[in-house]
């Protein structure tokens, strides 16, 4: 049952990624260079329809709370983080994107996947040395979130009901996804020109 | 060809809340390890074996924290990530996927940086290799951290997000001056 839901769930996921211009560097490097930002909206509104349905969902009893993962804070979620966004931007691929834009034919993803595994293999390597520094340690109590969430004992920044600021937190991305303008940089100018 | 922000976005926010209502959060940079393990104990057999109480582990520290899934790549998330390749193949297929020279060379890649391929290639590994390294230091990535983190309001998909855009958007406004 759960390798049927992953072959389902997965695939929409793949599918939506690709749709909305996740999967093409192009539309990723022109976001992160603040000129197009139909895909930011995107993410935002995702992020904050996914967090109202989540929350609205465990409030109605329809999402089971056990089901939530929250990853701990330390800072080498920071520093990795900030590493991550350099190679972001210097590809156009995260990840996922760019395990998607491999299966759509981009051949530069498939060897960003190449050069990923040996990342992967290299951090196993030295995952040992990187523990003794302490950059793994929690901080902030480890697995914080906003809220007070009821049958999880996540230590709470508020001392408010998870559900409600879950709520609150994802309106918050809908309206942000709703005001940030599409072009901040203006039409469709080469902006090079004006500095 | 690109859906409008506000189909997309209600898309992809569904996506997450279904998957997180049957079965738990989306995260995909961990299937990179899960199938470094799968080769290596494919090369050298003991590398992940069954310790002392049944349950597999390894002498690498890092697999032996996922030895149980390396030990069975056939499980929900390893599943997932092949099935989000097929989706996107699939999606790609249909409107006519990427053609020409873009199978290569991004159109933005190209106006700022010319046709060369292997220029491209050698970019596209170095920074496969630090996202993916990058993305296990932090634990997660813009899947794991930003999307699904994010939406649980967990306070480490903000510091992961903060940190990504801190670095991305002064690199990419830095890399890509001329509009494609």
């Amino acid at each position: 049952m759960e390798i049927l839901l992953a072959l389902v769930i997965g695939a929409a996921f793949g599918a939506v990624l690709d749709r909305i211009g996740a999967t093409n560097p192009s539309v990723l490097g022109n976001m992160l260079a603040l000129r197009a930002l139909g895909l930011m909206k995107t993410i935002l509104l995702g992020i904050g329809v996914a967090a109202v349905l989540i929350f609205g969902g465990q409030m109605l009893g329809l999402v089971d709370v056990a089901h939530m993962s929250v990853k701990a804070a330390y800072w080498g979620v920071l520093l990795g983080g900030m590493m991550l966004g350099f190679g972001w931007a210097l590809t156009g691929f995260c990840p996922g994107t760019g395990v998607c834009a491999a299966a759509s034919g981009r051949r530069d993803a498939m060897v960003y996947i190449l050069g990923g595994l040996v990342g992967a293999a290299a951090y196993t390597a030295v995952y040992s040395a990187v523990k003794a520094t302490g950059l793994l340690n929690n901080i902030w109590g480890g697995k914080l979130v906003i809220g007070q969430i009821a049958g999880q004992d996540y230590p709470a920044l508020l001392p408010v009901s998870g559900d409600v600021a879950g709520i609150v937190m994802g309106l918050v991305f809908v309206a942000i996804a709703f005001v940030l303008p599409e072009r901040p940089r203006g039409g469709q100018a080469v902006p090079v020109a004006a500095e | 060809m690109t859906l409008d922000w506000k189909i997309g976005g209600l898309a992809l926010g569904f996506v997450f809340f279904i998957a997180m209502m049957l079965v738990k959060p989306i995260g995909v940079s961990t299937q990179f390890v899960i199938l470094d393990g799968v080769v290596a104990d494919a090369v050298a057999s003991a590398t992940i074996y069954d310790g002392a109480d049944g349950k597999p582990t390894s002498d690498i520290a890092y697999f032996a924290k996922y030895a149980k899934n390396i030990a069975n790549p056939v499980n929900y998330s390893f599943i997932f990530v092949l099935a989000m390749a097929l989706g996107a193949f699939l999606s790609s297929y249909l409107r006519k996927g990427v053609q020409g020279a873009e199978r290569s060379i991004p159109a933005l890649w190209q106006a700022n940086f010319g046709p060369r391929v292997a220029k491209r290639f050698a970019v596209a590994f170095i920074g496969g290799f630090i996202v993916i390294f990058a993305a296990r230091l932090a634990g997660g990535c813009t899947s794991g951290h930003m999307m699904s983190g994010m939406s649980q309001t967990a306070i480490s998909g903000f510091l992961f997000a903060a940190g990504a855009f801190a670095t991305a958007v002064p690199t990419a406004l830095w890399l890509y001056k001329n509009e494609e």
